[in-house]
């Protein structure tokens, strides 16, 4: 096993460059990414982005079919995927559901599930919990393994506003007593937890990243979530420089029109240092209008 | 003791029941009722070339249904056909191919019908031998890889991703599986296996708040429609494989009936009973 010390230069998680194809086109492409000790990524965009797919070449899940994905050998994870269906079939309590890939003990168990406010369900079947009951359950699994790299993929869906910011708070104090990484998929464009040291905006490839801007201060948040909730939120102040058009081409800030979009091809503006594609330009994601009618 | 036919087949029965019980909850959970059947389909090619190259035939069926497994491995990773096409195929592929072989080895005399409805009476004590040392085996790898392949079986990416190479699992458990249809061929022949895996399982079911509960429960459920199957079949002069799966049945059907509530009414009654006193 790693020790956090000589751990601690290594990143956790390394994607270079990484894509993945299936079916004659590519899910994600050209992803660069890197988790450290002790930081929170939040991988953010709109729907068939790629944030899952990224999240499990991540994880060792699916292999990059283009690029190299590293995970620093003895690596814990704990993981909390997206779906996770439990088939009647299959008789398991939260309890049990907590020990699945780790040996407990019945304290560890009742502190995790108290973390997420659930401790009064330990004996209930899993299939009778509440959409937002079974997503704490499943957060109290991966926090209860202490883990070096946690990974949510969209951790608070289903749960109520409140929960959800007693959550991401939970989530930043795990990373700060544990020390361990954690990378969060967001399908929310506009409230990401304030604790998150890098945004990263995806879809198809990485659009843009940064650091979110904090904003306690902002009058409109606070009128809205109340002093206390805007404490625990941040807006990621974004602008987009190229907008995705429903045929898969992309339109540059500059008018231009191309095939693919890539950091560094000329198109993009003000790239730089960590504020990558921060600059103030038009934007949004245009989705495909009729793609879905024709699955 | 082990001279009576009737205690034989007891003592077979209880052993195959007692490791087809915890192995049948991984087929209901993982949905592979009809992958069992494919493979207890093959068998009876794995008895033919048993027959033909003069191996054991329990090692013959286990060879063969090993390579049924690890087939419908490859096709599946082939694409193009469904796993259940894949399946009905490869099911009745080799129990076809095996009765060709069966009808071309002219010169050895097999009790087909005993193949394939299987002839617990006729169980002698090395047959027996074999059926507790092989489930001794089956049972002990179960249960060093039990809590990996119960969170595969929950979620194979969340095993993946916590390191727990659910890929691996999965095969043993293909060999485990193959290994089980081998010994109990003899019990209920090829056509009944899967009863035999999935009908106490699913009986447990009801019954079991977690995983390890179910397992033992199906187990228990075996062993009582095999002990119910074999008096029966002595009773009433029935086929002893058959017998023991319309027990299993009996017994599924009657956890289905409303136990709590007969119960409490049972309750009520005796406690009204009392009062009168």
């Amino acid at each position: 096993m790693l020790t956090r010390m000589d751990a601690s230069s290594t990143p956790l998680v390394t994607l270079a460059n990484t894509g993945i194809h299936r079916a004659g086109h590519w899910l994600v492409r050209n992803v660069d990414l890197v988790v450290n000790w002790g930081e929170i990524v939040t991988l953010i965009g709109p729907n068939g982005s790629g944030k899952s797919t990224t999240a499990k070449m991540a994880l060792g899940i699916l292999a990059p079919d283009e690029g190299h994905a590293t995970i620093s050998p003895g690596v814990r994870v704990g993981y909390v995927p997206q779906r996770l269906h439990i088939d009647w079939t299959v008789p398991i309590t939260v309890e049990r559901l907590m020990r699945l890939t780790s040996r407990l003990s019945k304290r560890e168990i009742e502190d995790a599930l108290d973390g997420v406010g659930i401790a009064h369900l330990a004996g209930s079947q899993v299939q009778t919990l509440s959409g937002g009951e079974f997503q704490r359950a499943l957060l109290a699994r991966a926090i209860a393994r202490r883990p070096d790299l946690l990974v949510l993929d969209e951790p608070v869906q289903g749960v109520d506003f409140n929960g959800e910011i007693a959550l991401y708070n939970l989530i930043a104090g795990i990373r700060d007593r544990l020390g361990c990484g954690v990378l969060l998929i967001s399908h929310d464009l506009h409230v990401v937890m304030a604790a998150t040291d890098k945004v990263i905006c995806l879809n198809g490839h990485i659009c843009c990243q940064g650091t979110p801007k904090a904003v306690a201060d902002s009058p409109e948040y606070r009128l809205l979530f109340g002093d206390h909730a805007a404490a625990a939120l941040a807006v990621y102040e974004h602008h987009h420089d190229h907008r995705h058009l429903a045929d898969g081409r992309v339109r540059h800030a500059d008018g231009s029109i191309t095939d693919h979009c890539h950091p560094g091809d000329g198109h993009h503006a003000a790239i730089s240092g960590d504020a990558t594609g921060l600059g103030p330009s038009e934007d949004e994601v245009v989705p495909p209008i009729s793609k879905g009618r024709h699955a | 003791m082990l001279d009576d036919f009737f205690i034989r087949a007891l003592a077979a029965g209880i052993g195959v029941a007692l490791v087809a019980g915890p192995l049948g909850c991984f087929i209901v959970w993982r949905r592979l009722a009809y992958f069992g059947d494919t493979l207890s389909h093959s068998a009876l090619l794995g008895v033919a070339l048993a027959l033909l190259f003069e191996v054991h035939t329990t090692l013959g069926v286990f060879a063969v249904a090993t390579i049924v497994s690890l087939a419908l491995l490859v096709l599946q990773r082939r694409g193009g056909l469904s796993s259940d096409a894949i399946l009905g195929l490869l099911s009745h592929s080799t129990l076809a191919i095996g009765l060709v072989c069966l009808a071309f080895m002219t010169w050895v005399r097999v009790d087909l019908m005993g193949f394939l409805f299987g002839d617990i009476l006729a169980v002698s004590v090395a047959e027996i031998a074999v059926i507790y040392a092989g489930g001794a085996a089956v049972l002990g790898v179960l249960a060093w890889v039990w809590r990996r392949l119960f969170a595969a079986t929950v979620s194979r990416e969340l095993a993946q991703a916590e390191g727990l190479a659910p890929g691996r699992m999965e095969f043993l458990f293909m060999l485990l599986m193959a290994m089980v249809i081998a010994i109990a061929l003899k019990l209920v022949g090829v056509l009944l296996i899967t009863a035999l895996l999935i009908i106490p399982a699913a009986t447990a079911r009801r019954f079991a708040q977690g995983p390890e509960q179910m397992a033992v429960l199906a187990a228990l459920a075996g062993v009582a429609a095999v002990v119910g199957g074999l008096f029966g079949s002595l009773e009433w002069d029935t086929p002893s494989g058959p017998s023991i799966v319309v027990t299993a049945f009996a017994l599924f059907v009657a956890s289905l009936l409303p136990l709590h509530r007969l119960l409490g009414i049972w309750n009520s009654l005796t406690r009204s009973a009392s009062h009168d006193d």
